[in-house]
């Protein structure tokens, strides 16, 4: 019998990503979400009788930049197709969405796996509208529906069978949601549904060139379901080939409470879908101008804008990275940086207690009030000494938070912030500090360095914080040395 | 009576006060209710229509439709007024919202006065796949009107009305209009909005105009025509300069010899199309013979197509968000099934069926691809024609009106009956149902004239132009 591992897990994504327009993808309702059910429905997402799609010329200008980010085919000639099947969440019986000509083809996405960077092959992206909600547990004999959902633009982005892992899947969702958001284009929210995530799973053995029998785990809302139901299914997959049994080509979903799969249907259960032309939306072209004005209208690529951060500010690998995933934060790095020329301790402080705060208290940026300015005036009076990191984030910094306009300067005055510079000043409190860990010195000179921080540690506290640990640690090691 | 001539000849007598909209709309109903057992209206609005009658008697003839008494076909929304497709499974439906064509009636002063019979979802060339039963011949009881407008054009016809709104999906104006005797236009695709329409054939359906004269209907095309936001295959300007002028002009007219001597017509109808054929070269028109080898090709077509976007068009109607459910059933699959069951008729039901069979995987190349590339070819032949010619004439139906029962049985038989109208549909241009000829049965038939692309100014120009011979 073989091992597990033995086996290579192979996995296909499909993506949902809802759009960020502000009305639906064929008529005027609105897409704001978390509105009362049924309360933004016009007569044309209900599917009265009569009603006809009129297309929001805003999502194919999304779908394009998002096929530019991925290096796709922009493809040209374009029309749409009615997806024929009957669901009660479906008020048309037909879901309107792209066929045989999706609007981007082929391009790629780089995830990086660890250390590694690899290039996860697209097959598509297309256009469709999206189903109503069917809500089961709100009433024991009924389904609710919810129409408000009917209608909503999205984007499926489908990957070729590229890759291998679950840790794979995660990376390229995750980098597929940056992309969406850096593009302005989906606001990735995957717990609200804005992104949603079909996998296609099969396993086959180490070396055998030919796919197995693919299962499909449908409708998964977290990054961390995605996992674990590639975990799963691969192992019962691998069960199943292991015990000689035959895979069916299934649909399945996710059991949520122990992230076991269920089966939903099999391949010979599935909906002849009827694909044919929409009648109702005429073909369209996409001009080469029209993709040529998009292109400038581009965002810069996450990795070209990390790259510019380590060449023009000299920043590491990590922080580069941070700031170039989240345009806002970028923006505040760059609004610190006009002030003073620290590029160091401007990227700390905004990927430190800037996004610390506005993470723990799940504000966006809008909402953050503290100027840049102060922020760099912050970097300034500790790069000339007068006060320290310490006494700058947890003392001034929570201040200026309730405070925005705060006069700086005067409120370092007024609570006598400043560092402690006299010399003097400072032997005394090491004098004291040392006193107390009289032992401890004995089994520093033993060799035990790393007593060391416990001895500035005690002159921080007992000047409060306002001594530089710098000069402090200086002094130290020039008294027990001597 | 008001002895209703045109719509410009009733303007002149509202303004002169020997008329007034409300005499007109008493007169309608009257007749309505005299005519009851044609079965034309499913509804009329009677006191709506008196009610707006007075108002406009109280203003100024402004509008160019003011006062002018117009049915529609109930396959049309009117905002808050019921509206079913002649079927069951909109029993009780209310419309939310108006048609774009038909609040273009009303900015214009019309008075819509009731919603008309039809077959069901305008599928039909009889008007008898009506749930509110057929309507009947206004000169022969025993009689179909033609459909699927067959109420329209009754009512027209007996004066219920100046002029109905109806739709022409493969000849559903036209045919009505040569049984009855009356004039019918379907006009080019994305001429009229298609919003508010309820849908048969999507890339097909057109709203078309039933009335007494081509002055008539050139006032209302020029009303209900145009672009609209709501429909993104209305076309972006509409026809100019439908104004009629008595001027004679001279046009290059070519007519198919294989149609008007097809083996399923009536050699009366064809005895007379050839001597209308004389007249018109006699008026120092320029008539031409031109070979069409589509022929045979057109009805299969037409059905393939049509049946296959109605069965995704009539997916809506589950009985659940609106219209009537057949009550409880065990699951949700059987609840569609028996609400679809009892909802549609024989002939919807058949049609469904069709379409459906014809986009299933296996058969969808068989079909629909090659039905398609048919389309293709239509497209570019007639495109040919009209480098050539100006239009192209031909018989609407192969028959004059046929008795009731009578093809309805034989469903195919009934298809190919619609081998001259359902050309113009797949190529998506204008033609116009011309009451010219009476047959010996003393029934009245029409002549199809049928122009290029959009040109429905200039069809109407020239069809104004034979009524006055």
């Amino acid at each position: 019998m073989s091992e597990t591992q033995d086996y290579e897990i192979v996995i296909g994504l499909e993506v949902h990503a809802q759009l960020l327009t502000r009305s639906k993808l064929f008529c005027g309702d609105s897409t704001f979400f978390g509105k009362d059910a049924n309360s933004q429905v016009s007569v044309v997402s209900l599917a009265h009788p009569g009603t006809l799609p009129k297309m929001n010329k805003e999502v194919i200008s999304m779908a394009i930049k998002l096929g530019l980010a991925c290096n796709c085919e922009i493809v040209q000639h374009n029309y749409f197709a009615r997806k024929n099947y009957f669901y009660p969440d479906l008020p048309k019986g037909y879901q309107i969405s792209q066929h045989t000509t999706p609007i981007c083809k082929k391009g790629y996405l780089e995830v990086q796996v660890g250390k590694e960077s690899k290039k996860i092959r697209l097959n598509r992206i297309h256009m469709e509208e999206d189903a109503g909600k069917s809500l089961h547990d709100k009433e024991s004999n009924y389904t609710n529906i919810d129409y408000n959902r009917a209608g909503m633009p999205l984007l499926e982005i489908v990957t070729e069978p590229d890759l291998r892992s679950a840790e794979e899947a995660f990376a390229y969702v995750t980098a597929l949601r940056k992309l969406v958001r850096h593009l302005g284009i989906c606001d990735g929210n995957m717990e609200q549904g804005s992104l949603r995530c079909d996998v296609n799973v099969s396993v086959r053995k180490k070396g055998d060139p030919k796919l197995g029998t693919k299962v499909e785990v449908k409708n998964l809302n977290s990054i961390r379901f995605i996992k674990k139901a590639i975990e799963s299914e691969s192992m019962r997959l691998i069960g199943m080939h292991q015990r000689g049994e035959a895979i069916l080509q299934q649909t399945r979903g996710l059991n949520e409470s122990d992230f076991t799969t269920y089966a939903i249907r099999t391949k010979e259960d599935e909906d002849d879908y009827r694909y044919f032309p929409e009648p109702d939306l005429p073909p369209f072209f996409i001009t080469d101008e029209m993709i040529e004005a998009l292109r400038k209208e581009m965002p810069k690529p996450v990795t070209a804008i990390k790259e510019e951060l380590k060449t023009a500010y000299g920043l590491q690998e990590y922080d580069a990275s941070q700031l170039a995933n989240d345009n806002e934060l970028l923006s505040y790095f760059e609004n610190i940086i006009k002030e003073i020329k620290n590029y160091k301790a401007a990227a700390n402080w905004t990927i430190g207690p800037v996004k610390n705060y506005l993470t723990t208290e799940e504000l966006s940026i809008d909402e953050f009030k503290v100027p840049p300015a102060a922020v760099a005036t912050l970097i300034r009076l500790i790069d000339a000494g007068s006060i320290n990191f310490g006494i700058a984030s947890q003392k001034i910094f929570p201040e200026l938070i309730q405070h925005p306009s705060l006069d700086i300067v005067s409120y370092i005055k007024e609570n006598s912030l400043e560092l402690e510079t006299s010399g003097s000043q400072i032997d005394l409190l090491i004098q004291t500090a040392l006193n107390k860990h009289a032992q401890k010195i004995t089994e520093y000179k033993k060799g035990k360095k790393g007593l060391l921080s416990l001895f500035v540690g005690e002159v921080m506290k007992l000047s409060g914080g306002k001594v530089d640990p710098k000069i402090v640690t200086e002094k130290i090691i020039e008294k027990l040395n001597a | 009576m008001i002895n209703y001539q045109s719509i410009e000849e009733y303007h002149d007598r509202i303004k002169s006060g020997q008329t007034s909209c409300k005499q007109a709309v008493q007169s309608c109903l009257f007749l309505i209710e005299q005519f009851k057992e044609l079965n034309a209206f499913i509804e009329v609005f009677a006191e709506e229509a008196i009610e707006r009658a007075l108002f406009l008697d109280s203003q100024e003839v402004k509008g160019k439709l003011h006062g002018v008494v117009i049915g529609i076909k109930d396959n049309i929304c009117y905002k808050d007024h019921k509206v079913s497709a002649a079927s069951r499974i909109l029993e009780g439906f209310t419309s939310l919202y108006s048609a774009t064509a038909v609040e273009r009636l009303l900015a214009e002063g019309a008075i819509i006065i009731g919603r008309q019979n039809c077959d069901e979802f305008g599928m039909g060339s009889t008007n008898e796949n009506s749930a509110y039963g057929p309507t009947l011949h206004p000169d022969d009881h025993s009689r179909v009107p033609g459909g699927s407008s067959g109420g329209s054009a009754v009512a027209v016809k007996k004066g219920m009305c100046m002029v109905s709104l109806g739709s022409d999906t493969g000849g559903s104006v036209r045919l009505p209009a040569d049984y009855c005797g009356i004039v019918g236009l379907k006009p080019g695709y994305g001429t009229v909005s298609r919003h508010g329409l309820i849908a048969y054939g999507s890339s097909f359906d057109q709203i078309g105009i039933l009335a007494n004269n081509v002055a008539d209907v050139a006032i209302v095309l020029d009303v209900i025509s145009g672009p609209d936001d709501f429909d993104s295959t209305a076309l972006p300007a509409k026809p100019t300069n439908t104004q009629q002028s008595d001027k004679e002009e001279k046009f290059r007219i070519a007519y198919f010899p294989e149609w008007i001597n097809h083996p399923s017509i009536d050699p009366e109808i064809s005895v007379q199309i050839r001597k209308y054929i004389e007249k018109l070269e006699a008026m120092g028109q320029e008539v031409k013979p031109v070979s069409f080898d589509l022929t045979e090709y057109i009805v299969p077509t037409y059905y393939i197509l049509t049946t296959a976007e109605a069965s995704s068009n009539l997916s809506r109607y589950d009985g659940i968000r609106y219209g009537k459910s057949a009550g409880e059933t065990e699951d949700l699959a059987s609840f569609y099934r028996s609400n679809r069951a009892h909802g549609f008729g024989k002939e919807v039901k058949r049609r469904i069926m069709l379409g459906t069979f014809v986009l299933s995987s296996g058969y969808y190349d068989a079909y629909y691809t090659k039905a398609q590339q048919v389309r293709q070819q239509l497209y570019q032949q007639t495109r040919l024609i009209f480098n050539d010619f100006d239009f192209i004439i031909a018989p609407n139906a192969p028959t004059i009106a046929p008795l009731l029962g009578e093809k309805n049985k034989d469903p195919l038989a009934m298809y190919m009956g619609d081998i001259f109208t359902v050309f113009a549909n797949l190529t998506g241009i204008p033609a116009i149902s011309l009451p010219v000829f009476k047959h010996s049965s003393n029934l009245p038939f029409g002549l199809q004239v049928a122009a290029g692309g959009q040109n429905e100014v200039s069809l109407l120009r020239f069809t104004h132009q034979l009524m006055q011979q």
